[in-house]
């Protein structure tokens, strides 16, 4: 037996060399996992963390918008939507014939749901329909037992009550595009169907509008399913705002243009609060936020009146004869004209080589300023200019507000522009030439103005010579309660009130004495008479050879080539509270087309009386609808 | 066919047997075995379904066949060695083939009941075979390296068969068992140098036998985080989920990394990163010293044999469930490629549950044996 014990004393002493071997390894693995269990722990801890739970952006409700008596403008509804999960439907196919049964599905939305399905993971809620009525929730929910997997999913959609009547003015929300993304890190933006401001004061008072976004944490598992929220945390819903618009008079003034275009602007003249500001023609802000059709779109873009222009702000026009004022004053001021020195207009004075013709081919005779004024003789105006000097014309201007922007909440605002002798040099590379300084004596030639400058003008005159500014925005709404600004005080610009009242007068006479221009608009019962002043602007040259053949009448010429027709106007005449500047684009004569119009929106909003009536605050401080 | 002369000092009945049996290593055995049911309740999230039910009822059958084997008369298994093997290799050129006609990784035979793996049984069979050839190799033999030459093929011609299934862990397994039962036969410490300095040479032949898969994970294993949504995806989960357990685990039942299914084969090859993140480093740590002690237990056994033949099966069964145990463990913390070995008796599975309890029936059955004397040769005294 040497050899059976050899053996064994062989595998004993080996045995024991294995068995030791594996105690080693056993503390070997014993050690790795301390390593990883203790001593980096907290990473990994950190690690299954930032595997299992994701963040979710909770999107606030949007600010609403509303008019100065708490009339919405812009709101937030409730867009119920169905919604599918395959996975709980089982057979998606069939789930789809049942909701059919209930609810209409257009053919092409079932092709999409079904090739959703396919790319998407089983459990991805995929939407069938949108913007459901209230009765196909019901029929929907009532059958809910009988339908797994279906469901309603409250969205939320932006509203615009009055669309057209308000959309230059609320503008719409769409979708974020790329630059929208490059311009902030808001996180809101990548959510799929987020909603910004793109135009009109949704765009410009995005910020407070949008609000702060909420946010969840929720458990995930390797497939990025939910599965339960472990903390929330509510954001801050965008402020409401309230606007200085008069719904009631922006829907009259839309309603009294018509099939006109153009614009009209209607302030306040002591706190240049804008009450009304149209822009004809207008267009349905709502097909915006649901995703306008190639169709609607090309439709819109390639309309000759330009209904996606905000005229009142970004129509830039010749002012014609509603710039006299500015001449007048600037003549006054100057000292170089007296209020009653009188030139003698026989239908054209020449300067140099060049005629220049007065409205009325055969002149006005003697012509002292509120008659100049009263009866718009150009040969006046271009008596006064020419001794007046474009400087001080330019200088007056620019008080007035013109050829800059004054900055209201609306977004594509444009200058205009006032000519000067630096500015012709610069831009043209030429000298500025005398009869240049008569064409804007007459308010034509490179003078532009907006209708929005033209109305601050006018309430300018109107309230005594005080800088007032316009604005659009009344209140801001945080949380229910108003945030408090600081109140606007304008400062006197310095005007002579003597200088004022002869302007006035001669505002007062062009509407109330016969011989003025714009006598058959005036406004008959004396507390409510308004004041004003026509313009009637030719949107081609008229060659002189065409002269002494004889003007065409506006009505004759095509429609693009009619003359652009403004009156600008306040009332009532003692203690003016409101003004108006309407231009009608290629309407003919400011006497005859806008002062009418002009006429009757003073008259309206005389009766309506929005300045003299409280704000009605308390329509907005009330919750928000939850979206 | 001459038999082998097996002599006892006492009689030998089946209480006698019993009373001899191991029970403490049984009680380890059910231990762990417990502790794997509990695991596949948290698995599913806290039910006995799918997994738990039907791994008590493998469970269950297995604790039948590991006393039963016990039982059986050591000279049964000598006389059985070679045949047993020979069936195993049968069976395994067997899938081999239906794998090729099925033009797909074949390892397994339908028996209806139960998914027999042939590589399973060969795992046995070859220390079955080994320890008979060995069992009859005198004192003499055991230097000439002639000797070796047999059992290299009986432990080869398997493993090659194995690695092309492909199933690199089961053949690494047979390999790594097969040499230690050299060593401990005998062979020369220096000799076994050399034939790790060959295997490590031959290197580049096996990468031509491994499949794509392999090889990605053999190179995700050096770099895990290169590729963390592809390859290096379970190896990195399993790490974060191990590490996040900390030192006392997040909770039975409250794994997060393993109930929102970050973890893959959480009830199979990865359920010891599951039990490391719900019980925590005290939790495997205690784990581990089970295994270790069935383990140490079986090197136990092993050198109390009377019989050379029970020294080498009782101390292969031994080593070949220790290494389960440990590339197992080694592959989910990230020390070894994962090579895709189940976790003994803990992880789901019919098929090496039984070949396990097969394996620990017959270290048992050394244990009962103990006493037993047998003849080197058929017929001879000595």
């Amino acid at each position: 037996m040497r050899g059976e014990t050899g053996r064994a004393n062989i595998f004993t002493r080996r045995a024991i060399i294995v068995g030791g071997a594996q105690a080693l390894l056993t503390a070997g693995l014993a050690g790795r996992l301390y390593q990883l269990q203790v001593v980096d722990s907290e990473r990994y801890q950190v690690l299954a963390d930032e595997n299992r739970i994701n963040m979710q952006l909770l999107p606030p409700a949007r600010g609403r918008i509303f008019d100065r008596f708490g009339q919405v403008l812009a709101e937030n509804r409730l867009n119920y939507r169905l919604v599918v999960v395959p996975e709980a439907a089982m057979n998606l196919d069939k789930a789809l014939d049942e909701i059919a049964a209930l609810v209409p599905i257009e053919d092409h939305d079932r092709e999409r749901v079904l090739r959703e399905a396919r790319r998407k993971q089983r459990f991805v809620p995929i939407t069938v329909r949108e913007n459901l009525t209230w009765d196909e929730v019901s029929q929907i929910e009532v059958n809910a037992p009988d339908l797994p997997g279906v469901m309603i999913d409250v969205g939320s959609r932006r509203l615009y009550a009055f669309g057209r009547d308000t959309v230059h003015i609320v503008g719409y929300v769409g979708a974020v595009n790329e630059s929208d993304l490059e311009r902030t890190d808001d996180p809101l933006l990548t959510l799929p169907d987020f909603r910004i401001g793109k135009n009109g004061a949704e765009k410009v008072l995005e910020s407070s509008l949008r609000g702060e976004a909420g946010s969840r944490q929720v458990e995930v598992n390797a497939y990025g399913r939910v599965i339960r929220e472990l903390s929330r945390r509510t954001g801050r819903p965008g402020d409401d705002h309230m606007l200085t618009i008069d719904l009631g008079l922006q829907q009259y003034v839309a309603a009294r243009f018509g099939e006109e275009s153009g614009s009209a602007v209607v302030l306040d003249v002591h706190s240049g609060e804008i009450l009304a500001l149209a822009s004809m023609p207008n267009y349905d802000p709502n097909l915006f936020t649901s995703g306008i059709s190639q169709r609607q779109w090309r439709e819109l873009i390639g309309h000759p009146r330009f209904p996606l222009s905000n005229k009142s702000i970004a129509g830039q026009y010749s002012p014609g004869s509603t710039f006299k004022m500015i001449v007048a004053l600037a003549a006054l001021e100057s000292g170089e004209v007296s209020p009653y020195q009188r030139f003698y207009c026989d239908g054209s004075i020449k300067l140099g080589k060049r005629r220049f013709r007065c409205w009325r081919r055969y002149g006005h005779g003697h012509v002292a300023m509120v008659q100049g004024l009263m009866e718009s003789c150009d040969v006046y105006f271009y008596e006064v200019a020419k001794r007046v000097g474009i400087d001080r014309i330019a200088a007056m201007s620019e008080r007035f507000g013109f050829g800059r922007k004054l900055d209201i909440e609306l977004p594509g605002e444009k200058p205009g522009l006032v000519p000067t002798r630096e500015w012709k040099l610069a831009r043209i590379g030429e000298p500025w030439q005398g009869g240049e300084t008569l064409v804007v004596g007459i308010g034509q030639g490179y003078l532009l103005t907006t209708p929005l400058q033209l109305a601050v003008m006018v309430a300018r005159i109107a309230n005594g010579g005080i800088a007032v500014e316009p604005r659009l925005l009344a209140e801001v709404i945080r949380d229910g309660q108003p945030v408090p600004r600081e109140g606007e005080t304008f400062d006197p610009m310095g005007l002579s009130p003597a200088h004022l009242d002869i302007v006035r007068k001669g505002m007062n006479f062009v509407v109330n004495e016969p011989k003025g221009t714009a006598y058959r608009a005036r406004i008959e019962e004396p507390a409510l008479a308004m004041a004003g002043k026509t313009g009637s602007v030719q949107v081609r040259r008229i060659s002189e050879r065409e002269h002494r053949a004889g003007v065409i009448k506006n009505e004759d010429r095509p429609w693009k080539e009619r003359d652009h027709a403004l009156f600008v106007a306040y009332a009532p005449l003692e203690r003016p509270r409101y003004c108006v500047a309407v231009v009608v684009e290629h309407g003919g004569s400011g006497g005859t087309v806008a002062a009418p119009i002009a006429r009757d929106i003073l008259r309206e909003v005389q009766r309506r009386d929005p300045s003299g009536r409280a704000r009605n605050l308390e329509a907005l401080i009330r919750p928000h609808e939850t979206a | 066919m001459a038999q082998f002369e097996v002599s006892s000092r006492q009689g030998f009945g089946v209480a006698e047997r019993l009373l001899r049996l191991d029970w403490f290593l049984v009680v380890l055995v059910c231990t762990v075995g417990a502790v794997g049911i509990g695991m596949l309740i948290s698995a599913s999230g806290g039910a006995t379904e799918p997994w738990a039910s039907r791994q008590m009822v493998w469970f269950g059958a297995g604790l039948l066949l590991m006393l039963g084997v016990s039982l059986i008369d050591i000279g049964f298994w000598l006389r059985a060695a070679y045949t047993i093997y020979v069936l195993a290799f049968a069976l395994l050129v067997g899938v081999e083939l239906l794998g090729a006609a099925g033009k797909g990784a074949q390892r397994w035979i339908d028996l209806g009941v139960i998914q027999l793996q042939p590589s399973e049984l060969m795992k046995i069979a070859l220390i079955l075979a080994l320890a008979r050839y060995f069992h009859g190799v005198p004192l003499e033999g055991i230097g000439r390296i002639r000797t070796y030459l047999l059992p290299l093929l009986m432990i080869v011609a398997p493993a090659a068969l194995i690695l092309r299934q492909p199933d690199l862990g089961t053949a690494l397994l047979l390999a790594l068992g097969g040499a230690i039962m050299l060593f401990l036969a005998g062979l020369k410490a220096w000799k076994i140098g050399v034939a790790v300095v060959l295997a490590l040479g031959s290197g580049p032949v096996v990468w031509q036998f491994l499949h794509e898969y392999q090889r990605a994970r053999i190179l995700t294993f050096f770099n895990p985080e290169a590729d963390p949504l592809g390859a290096g995806y379970h190896i990195l989960q399993s790490k974060i989920a191990l590490g996040s357990g900390g030192l006392f685990g997040k909770g039975y039942l409250q794994g997060t990394q393993s109930h929102l299914n970050f973890l893959p084969e959480k009830q199979t090859d990865f359920i010891f990163t599951m039990m490391a993140e719900e019980l925590g480093f005290f939790g495997v740590a205690g784990v581990l010293l089970l295994y270790l002690g069935i383990a140490t237990y079986g090197v136990v056994i092993s050198a109390r044999s009377n019989n050379h033949f029970g020294r080498l099966l009782g101390m292969g069964i031994t080593v070949t469930f220790f290494f389960h145990v440990f590339f197992n463990v080694a592959m989910v913390i990230g020390l070894i490629p994962i090579v895709g070995l189940p976790l003994p008796l803990i992880s789901y599975g019919g098929s090496a549950m039984l070949s396990l309890m097969l394996g620990l029936g017959l270290l048992l059955c050394v244990g009962v044996h103990r006493d037993v004397v047998i003849t080197r040769r058929p017929g001879s005294a000595g």
